[in-house]
């Protein structure tokens, strides 16, 4: 079950990119250069997704706190879901008048006769009292009149809106389990991103889906490329002082910035390993910038690459953690490489354009990068977010026409994509944009300000 | 022009009273600083203004122009001399033809707050031999010999007239030695931030290395990448990204 999921959704990605390498060479042959080069089929859409209708929950408490808790929590749950990106949601206003609490209380004909024609239905009671919110969740499948029940989880947390939200992500991501093909959710994932007011930039966290944002760092200066760790405990970044930029560490765990190593020269994009050992980064240290990687304490360092031109922006393959991907200007403009871990089997993937910051899926299959592909002074175009497979070099568009896009970075899931985004080109203008792996379904998580986003690892 | 002595004498009362009232106000426009002990109590949520003032380059030949550029914060009113009023932020592309001190005014809730910058205008002559051995120089003469160097667009190779400057440079350092210097990279703000980090770096490498070979001592040249982190302009437009297309010399003090 699980592997026939994680194939169809990779038919999910692969099937629009053999269209549109039709649609390319349809489009070369006719030598119709002023049509727009990209046009988008609904045949992404080919795997039908499960129907499923999130009832608002029952309120089973007269506490007064328990309308506003509700609220957040239903309306939690239904974006969650919504956002999961593998279910058709069945619209508020098709969804039977009453609200059942508990299993007694469901009549299944009700939901799965039209025009709710719900597959999976999720509902349950809600109560906040004595200063706790208690949370009886359900999901039922419409279509077994015998055995309905396929999850029943209870929650208690103490009352308070972030618990109301919290339970939901929860909630949600038991359900995206159970119907996903295994895979966890992401509803409970974070995001780690740079935010810039006046002349400086910290490093902000927020929730998936853009709540809860709050600073991380207080560092007065230009902090930028937040990674976090596979285990969630560091956060490492690239921090300018009065030596230029340098790797910079701070703990999640005592909240504080712990020690990493200075050297000479400038040291920036770090990344992790998938196991959290090893770091790698772009470093001048010897007056040309090349990859190298360290231990996560900055210990044992070695060298990965060695050829003029700037080396940037490494990634590990999330999958095995023996290969890198990065951005290398050894040819002019830079493009998108790929090595293994000790600097050999060197592989040029992109061939021209500007092509810089590369994410690599969690499966290994494929990389996000944002690129331009027409890229030239007076040259028309733009930089998108395009997603490669790795062993094809086959590529797609995802992002079009919507201003610059930066920085992509995978959700845990792989079926999503958070970027950096702006509408107008303009630096002050950029907010982060998350979407489907397949470039449906965008929505903004930030106002103007915020940049460079990393999703964390689980 | 029969003007009966009664009607002269109440003209001259009228004349005399505009000028004294005039002698009272001001004409003249000069501002005066303004003393903090009169204004009495602040309101609590008032914050003085601030400015910074800067202009790019700091010295010029006449008939070259400068990027004046300006922050101010907590301001509601901000006047350059010369120019008149102007946005709380923003730059300015000047022609002075002469050696000019630019004042900046900036007015808010919280009091008024000044900044100025000197741009030096060299009018041409012949140039004299450095002759001051032990000492760093003055801040002029370095940014005279010592010329910020410019390159072409995702490029970090030094263009021929940069590698004329340079050796201008090199002779001004090589008689002075006392001196140290930065030297930071910087890239117009189109590509991506951690690509122009390193982009940046080799710029000033470049430059460093051009120094070095012209028998510079290295450990004298310090080099910091900006890479677009730090803009001395922002209009989108190629004599904009040309500017911020850079590796800048300063004094390492």
């Amino acid at each position: 079950m699980t592997y026939r999921r994680a194939r169809s959704l990779s038919h999910l990605l692969l099937r629009p990119a053999g269209l549109l390498f039709t649609a390319f060479a349809l489009l070369s042959l006719s030598s119709n250069l002023y049509a727009q080069d990209w046009f988008k089929t609904e045949t992404s859409r080919g795997v039908s997704n499960i129907r499923i209708a999130v009832a608002d929950f029952k309120a089973t408490a007269s506490d007064p706190q328990t309308t506003p808790l509700k609220q957040t929590f239903d309306s939690t749950l239904f974006n969650d879901l919504s956002n999961a990106g593998i279910f058709d949601i069945v619209s508020k206003s098709l969804l039977p008048q009453t609200s059942p609490g508990a299993p007694g209380e469901m009549n299944l004909a009700q939901w799965s006769a039209a025009p709710t024609s719900a597959a999976m239905i999720a509902f349950g009671a809600f109560g906040s009292s004595g200063g706790r919110i208690t949370v009886n969740g359900f999901l039922f499948d419409a279509k077994n009149a015998q055995f309905p029940q396929v999850l029943s989880k209870q929650y208690s947390e103490e009352a308070n809106d972030e618990n109301a939200r919290q339970i939901a992500h929860r909630f949600a991501d038991e359900i995206i389990f159970r119907l996903g093909g295994g895979v966890p959710g992401i509803a409970e994932t974070k995001i780690y991103y740079v935010k810039f007011s006046g002349g400086n930039k910290e490093i902000w966290a927020m929730d998936y889906d853009g709540a809860s944002q709050h600073q991380v760092t207080h560092l007065g200066t230009v902090s930028l490329s937040p990674r976090i760790s596979p285990d969630n405990s560091r956060i490492a970044f690239s921090s300018l002082g009065r030596e230029g930029f340098q790797i910079r560490m701070y703990s999640l765990l005592l909240n504080r910035m712990v020690n990493f190593p200075a050297a000479g020269g400038t040291n920036l994009s770090p990344a992790w390993s998938p196991n959290g050992r090893d770091l790698a980064f772009s470093s001048s240290r010897s007056g040309d910038p090349e990859i190298y990687i360290a231990d996560s304490n900055g210990g044992s360092i070695r060298r990965a690459t060695s050829f003029r031109g700037p080396d940037v922006s490494p990634v590990f393959n999330p999958k095995t953690g023996s290969q890198i991907a990065w951005i290398s200007g050894r040819t002019g403009l830079p493009q998108l490489y790929i090595m293994d871990a000790d600097g050999s089997a060197v592989t040029r993937l992109t061939d021209g354009g500007y092509a810089t910051s590369v994410s690599w899926s969690p499966n290994g299959q494929f990389l996000a990068f944002a690129w331009d592909r027409k890229y030239g002074p007076g040259a028309p175009g733009g930089q998108d977010i395009y997603v490669m497979e790795v062993a094809t070099k086959r590529w797609i568009q995802l992002t079009h026409e919507i201003g610059r896009c930066d920085f992509p970075s995978w959700s845990p899931d792989g079926r999503h994509i958070v970027f950096a985004n702006s509408s107008n080109g303009r630096a002050s203008s950029t907010r982060i944009v998350s979407m489907l792996a397949d470039g449906t379904g965008r929505r903004n998580l930030t106002e103007p300000g915020a940049d460079m986003p990393n999703w964390s690892w689980k | 022009m029969n003007v009966s002595p009664e009607r002269y004498r109440k003209a001259l009362v009228i004349v005399a009273a505009v000028v004294a009232l005039s002698a009272v106000t001001g004409c003249h426009k000069k501002e005066q600083p303004v003393n903090p002990a009169s204004l009495g109590p602040m309101p609590s949520t008032a914050t003085a203004p601030t400015a910074n003032l800067t202009a790019d380059p700091v010295s010029i030949d006449v008939g070259q122009s400068v990027v004046l550029n300006w922050r101010t914060q907590n301001a509601s009113s901000v006047t350059i001399d010369g120019i008149g009023e102007v946005p709380a932020n923003g730059t300015q592309t000047v022609s002075p033809s002469s050696s000019t001190n630019f004042h900046l005014t900036a007015k808010g809730d919280g009091g008024s707050t000044e900044a100025n910058v000197r741009v030096t205008v060299r009018v041409p002559q012949a140039p004299t031999a450095p002759s001051d051995n032990g000492d760093m120089g003055s801040e002029a003469a370095f940014h005279q010999n010592v010329q910020d160097v410019f390159f072409d667009y995702d490029s970090y190779d030094l263009r021929p007239d940069a590698k004329t400057s340079s050796q201008t440079a090199a002779n001004y350092l090589n008689a002075h030695p006392a001196i140290k210097i930065v030297i930071g990279g910087y890239c117009d703000d189109r590509g991506s931030a951690e690509y122009n980090l390193a982009l940046g770096e080799n710029r000033a490498n470049s430059a460093k290395t051009a120094l070095v070979n012209s028998g510079v001592a290295a450990s004298r040249v310090r080099v910091i990448s900006y890479g677009k982190e730090k803009q001395f302009c922002s209009e989108e437009n190629e004599n904009c990204w040309q500017q911020n297309r850079r590796a800048q010399f300063s004094l390492d003090r």
